[in-house]
């Protein structure tokens, strides 16, 4: 294998740009997904099956089908239905929902370990169904759920390269941008491969730290 | 639309289907040997198997596809089809995931029963293939059809590389017709209906397997 790390010095300004438009990509897409999956997850408890079957439906749907699929879904229909979105608004909107139907999943089995005397003790303490919510349920849930979620945000990262597709420049398309031009295929894609490593190692790495934090 | 553009489709499927199989069982074959591999007395064939874990686990399998299809072959001299490419990068991708479910699976088997097979005088692959095994693969069956899943939702990646699978003929019909929202609502519809029938599938297995070991 012939390795060449004029290659790898070339490459690296775009690396640089496209890791930022990952890295973006990333945060956006967890917040989407955190903050949906939870409204999924409060939907699902409401009493009205006429709420709770479509939400079951829908999320089990997206979930069970392609990113890929959902992103050219998403990037060739909004603008027919005359919303016209960035190609990275897309590619951020498709992540965040594909994993909402994830962090669902996680957000109700953190709401269903919460101990049924938390429930009782807040009817008894005469609190309002919101505030039993806010003040008893949820921080505790959240806490539950929170090394659940970083794994997902992990997953989220190696989803990242399918925006490729739908034309955003990540770290995958500028290293095959910068391929097409050098005609040089193993350092860009080794180097990313690489980064993608590290990136995943070093998200571990915090939320093991994050997870002892919480449990303390 | 036309029947030409319905044959299309219809390869399409064929195409991901053959894919799913095809990488399935590379994914399985990996999965058992890797996982094994990793419950393993001797320190460097566990370090080896985790090191093929955390590697295929921490990339991307979309970096994964574009490293064998453009990578691999000129550095070995390989002429890949793109189906056996697709394969091997498919494969090798979720048979890492599926290692960890197999490890996950032997270590869950009470300890006593390798103790009781060490008693009975069985070598280590005996114990491995009549005690350890049958017991624990039933227990795995709920996870890899998890994994089973999101392997066809990953056979959608090879499309990137100009493979006819369903997603990608989905995208020359669009192209075809001019018509995005119908056209992407069969072809979710359609994946969707594999995975539906994949779970089902499954689940007839583990509780055939489970019949088999009561």
């Amino acid at each position: 294998m012939n390795w060449d790390w004029n290659a790898v010095r070339d490459f690296m300004p775009l690396f640089r740009e496209g890791l930022l438009v990952t890295l973006q990509a990333l945060v956006l897409g967890s917040l989407i997904s955190f903050t949906l999956g939870l409204v999924w997850a409060l939907l699902m408890r409401t009493p009205t099956r006429w709420v709770q079957w479509p939400v079951g439906i829908v999320t089990e749907f997206v979930r069970d089908t392609p990113l890929l699929v959902q992103l050219f879904f998403l990037f060739y229909v909004l603008p027919e239905w005359g919303l016209t979105l960035s190609a990275m608004a897309t590619g951020v909107l498709a992540i965040g929902l594909h994993y909402s139907t994830y962090t669902m999943q996680v957000y109700r089995a953190g709401i269903e370990a919460v101990p049924a005397g938390q429930w009782e003790a807040a009817t008894a303490l005469n609190l309002s169904k919101a505030r039993t919510w806010r003040a008893v349920i949820l921080p505790q849930a959240v806490r539950r759920v929170v090394p659940a979620l970083g794994n997902y945000v992990i997953s989220m990262l190696k989803d990242t390269p399918l925006l490729m597709a739908i034309t955003v420049l990540e770290m995958l398309g500028r290293a095959r941008l910068f391929s097409q031009e050098h005609f040089r295929f193993t350092e860009p894609l080794t180097v990313i491969g690489v980064a993608f490593i590290v990136i995943s190692a070093l998200a571990s790495f915090l939320l093991r730290t994050l997870e002892r934090r919480l449990v303390r | 639309m036309t029947s030409g553009l319905w044959e299309l489709v219809l390869k399409g499927i064929w195409t991901t289907v053959q894919l799913l199989v095809f990488s399935a069982a590379l994914g399985a074959a990996v999965s058992f040997a890797v996982g094994i591999a990793r419950t393993h007395r001797l320190w460097i064939v566990r370090f080896l198997a985790g090191f093929y874990t955390e590697v295929f686990r921490g990339t991307s399998a979309l970096v994964m596809i574009f490293w064998v299809f453009f990578v691999l072959p000129p550095a070995f001299g390989w002429q890949l089809v793109p189906m056996w490419a697709g394969t091997l990068a498919l494969g090798l991708t979720y048979g890492a995931y599926g290692s960890e479910i197999v490890r996950g699976g032997l270590l869950a088997v009470d300890p006593a029963q390798r103790e009781g097979g060490i008693a009975l005088g069985f070598t280590s692959g005996q114990r491995l293939r009549k005690i350890l095994l049958p017991q624990a693969v039933p227990e795995m069956i709920p996870p890899f059809s998890n994994l089973l899943v999101e392997l066809l939702k990953g056979t959608a990646l090879v499309s990137v590389m100009g493979m006819g699978d369903l997603a990608f003929s989905g995208n020359l019909v669009r192209l075809a017709l001019q018509e995005s929202a119908e056209i992407y609502t069969y072809v979710l519809l359609i994946y969707f209906v594999i995975a539906f029938l994949l779970t089902r599938v499954m689940r007839g297995l583990e509780n055939h397997l489970k019949a088999g070991v009561r």
